[in-house]
């Protein structure tokens, strides 16, 4: 007998599980296999080591303290030889994202690999001086391992030098590091810009009259359901030069009409559009966490004699840093994703990470780099979900 | 408290400003008569010379942007119907008490909504066109049908916890089978949710334009992908018109949802 309620329990378990399999398994498929296969990439590199096999080879022992022997130059050599045009034009355009230069160099030895004669050790130099150049060897080394770290030092500004010990790139490539800084930094201050504007916005939704309440969700929930392109569209209509605000500031004698303040296509543009998409995951968490709060108790503060400030500080503030905590996580993890906004009025300034991982996806075809870059952008946001879990419960994120 | 309290309310109206006025502006400005973003003399004036429907006239008869709603109806109700499908199942097995690893399979059924769509997009791009699905329709619909199911666990099982299962036991008791359980009982008490989902699931397919950029050819082209070409190369007030329309359909779901919601509170109360 007393077995019958378990194996009930363990029945609808086992139901449950196979009711939520189909969309497992097409959320695996669809979703997260594709991520998956594509975060590979980053650290794997197939191409140059299958198009070089006997360099990767004589290479893989090499100490990197001096110029590679014959036997690595003889390597490369003949495994030059066996590629055809297009493929050295490949294998070129692969190796010239960890060393600018080599695209040329490959397809200029490429075409002339037969004609060379032994020992390649001088004949190489010759043909170009940049085979006695040991920074190219390294570069080769490293391109032609089938799995290297190469595209996570890239990431963060490092690079394997010429004796392949890490080392910082030159200032001038140097861009990354100070990219995710910029994204971490423009989601911050989305961040404090929603909490700053949603806090008083929630505490009023939260606090008025029925009839009141559901007008002001409507208005709230309005831009939420716009289209997020319609959004954009509006502030580059009114924030570019010719637009509405600046005929105003004009109008009112603030601006000259000549020196227009330029509002959009820069970091402005995309903070304050920004910012206008996002606040409504801010407010909706505070309401959630502020309706729940009773207002006697904030009258019980004030009947023993807390000023409405003291109140609001020592009673109501404290009540809602679970709702604080949900929105401002909320808001940052979408913030520091963004892309559609910075790329349609960030302007060059106004370009976040994932602008750049779609250029490196699109335009420069450095798929390990793009890869890399969204491993960490994907890291920061698994971490911060997870803290965003611990604090408020998956079920937040409930809209509308 | 009158003085704070004002502060906070002053605060609130210009926050709610600050949210709204971007959409009210758009609308008139969409009646523009000159090719301009901005209000003519003539529009400040309110000589209704200075207002027009040139604009929607050209979206209109315009077959790029017809092809492009279509194309934008195609995707977001195929890819609607299967996250509605396979989200409410889920969410159904999740309710049921002690499904074993119940957090993480969550967190897997919940990740689209929080991965960076750029992130999305690229793997989708390099995997769909493995398996032959870029540059098609079919592509595009699971693409937004993963990224749209989350909406749909999310409401049903919002509504699923106000929902008794003594009615489903009860149904079972009187000889139905589980699956007429489902549709003559539990179905029909948390159908607002579904609806919600749904339609959280068909407005983030509607307004989906990272994936369609990366998996989309030029028979792909939506409402979303024709206002980003709109936006990036010849900005005219051709997109505030188009803008004006989606932000009727904006209007529309908003009030659908809302209604949604409020009936379901009422059954929720009904039911207790």
């Amino acid at each position: 007998m007393p077995d019958a309620p378990r194996r009930t329990t363990h029945r609808t378990g086992r139901n449950g599980l196979l009711l939520t399999l189909p969309l497992l398994a097409f959320i695996l498929v669809f979703f997260a296999a594709p991520i998956g296969a594509m975060l590979w990439r980053s650290v794997s590199n197939p191409l140059p080591a299958a198009m070089l096999p006997k360099t990767a080879e004589a290479l893989a022992g090499w100490d990197a303290q001096a110029l590679p022997g014959e036997a690595a130059y003889a390597a490369i050599v003949e495994d030059l030889k066996a590629l055809k045009r297009e493929e050295a034009a490949k294998l070129g355009a692969q190796l010239n994202f960890d060393f600018g230069g080599l695209n040329s160099l490959i397809r200029k030895t490429a075409r002339e690999a037969a004609k060379l004669a032994p020992p390649y050790a001088d004949s190489l130099p010759k043909l170009d001086k940049q085979w006695a150049n040991q920074a190219v060897w390294a570069a080769i080394a490293v391109g032609t391992q089938s799995l290297s770290a190469k595209n996570y030092l890239a990431a963060v500004d490092l690079r394997y030098g010429a004796d392949l010990s890490v080392e910082r790139v030159a200032d001038k490539d140097a861009i990354y590091l100070m990219l995710f800084g910029r994204t971490a930094w423009v989601a911050a201050l989305v961040t404090v810009l929603c909490l700053i504007l949603g806090y008083p916005l929630a505490w009023l939704l939260a606090n008025a009259g029925p009839r009141t309440a559901g007008l002001l969700m409507i208005l709230l929930l309005l831009p939420f359901w716009t289209s997020l392109l319609v959004r954009t569209t509006a502030w580059i209509a009114l924030l570019q030069s010719q637009g509405v605000v600046n005929d105003m500031l004009v109008w009112l004698g603030l601006v000259d009409d000549k020196n227009r303040v330029q509002l959009v296509y820069n970091m402005t543009g995309t903070l304050v559009a920004m910012t206008q998409v996002l606040l409504p995951f801010m407010v909706l968490p505070l309401y959630s966490v502020m309706k729940t709060i009773p207002p006697v108790y904030l009258r019980a503060a004030s009947s023993m004699g807390a000023r409405p400030f003291t109140g609001f500080i020592r009673v109501y503030l404290p009540l809602t840093m679970p709702g604080v905590a949900a929105g401002a996580l909320l808001v940052f993890i979408l913030a520091v994703g963004y892309y559609i906004t910075p790329a349609l009025v960030g302007g060059p300034s106004g370009q976040l990470i994932s602008n750049l991982i779609a250029y490196h996806i699109q335009q420069s075809l450095n798929w390990g780099l793009g890869a890399a870059l969204s491993a960490v952008l994907l890291g920061a946001v698994i971490v911060l979900y997870l803290v965003f879990n611990r604090v408020a419960g998956a079920d937040r994120l409930r809209f509308g | 408290m009158s003085g704070w309290g004002l502060i906070a309310r002053v605060m609130a109206g210009l926050t709610l400003v600050f949210l709204i006025a971007p959409l009210l502006v758009i609308v008139p400005l969409s009646f523009n008569a000159e090719p301009f973003f901005t209000f003519t003399d003539r529009m400040l004036a309110l000589d209704p010379d200075g207002y027009s429907t040139r604009w929607y006239q050209a979206i209109l008869n315009d077959t790029v942007w017809r092809d492009a709603l279509v194309n934008s109806l195609i995707i977001g109700g195929a890819s609607t119907a299967i996250a509605t499908v396979l989200g409410t199942l889920a969410a159904m097995g999740l309710a049921r008490g002690d499904v074993p690893l119940k957090g993480a399979i969550m967190g897997l059924l919940i990740s689209p909504m929080i991965t960076p769509v750029i992130i999305a997009a690229t793997g989708m791009y390099f995997f769909y066109s493995d398996l032959g699905l870029t540059q098609t329709h079919l592509g595009l619909i699971l693409a937004h049908a993963a990224l749209g199911a989350p909406f749909v666990v999310i409401t049903v099982t919002a509504s699923l916890t106000g929902y008794d299962w003594n009615l489903s036991r009860a149904g079972a008791s009187l000889g139905a089978s589980p699956a007429t359980t489902f549709f003559r009982v539990t179905l029909p008490l948390i159908l607002p949710g579904v609806i919600s989902g749904a339609l959280f699931a068909f407005a983030t397919s509607f307004d989906e334009v990272v994936t369609v950029l990366f998996l989309g050819g030029p028979e792909q082209v939506t409402i979303p992908r024709k206002m980003w070409s709109g936006i990036r190369e010849q900005i005219s007030p051709a997109i505030l018109a188009a803008a004006t329309l989606l932000i009727g359909v904006a209007v529309v779901l908003l009030l659908v949802v809302e209604w949604l919601r409020r009936r379901s509170e009422r059954m929720q109360i009904v039911q207790r």
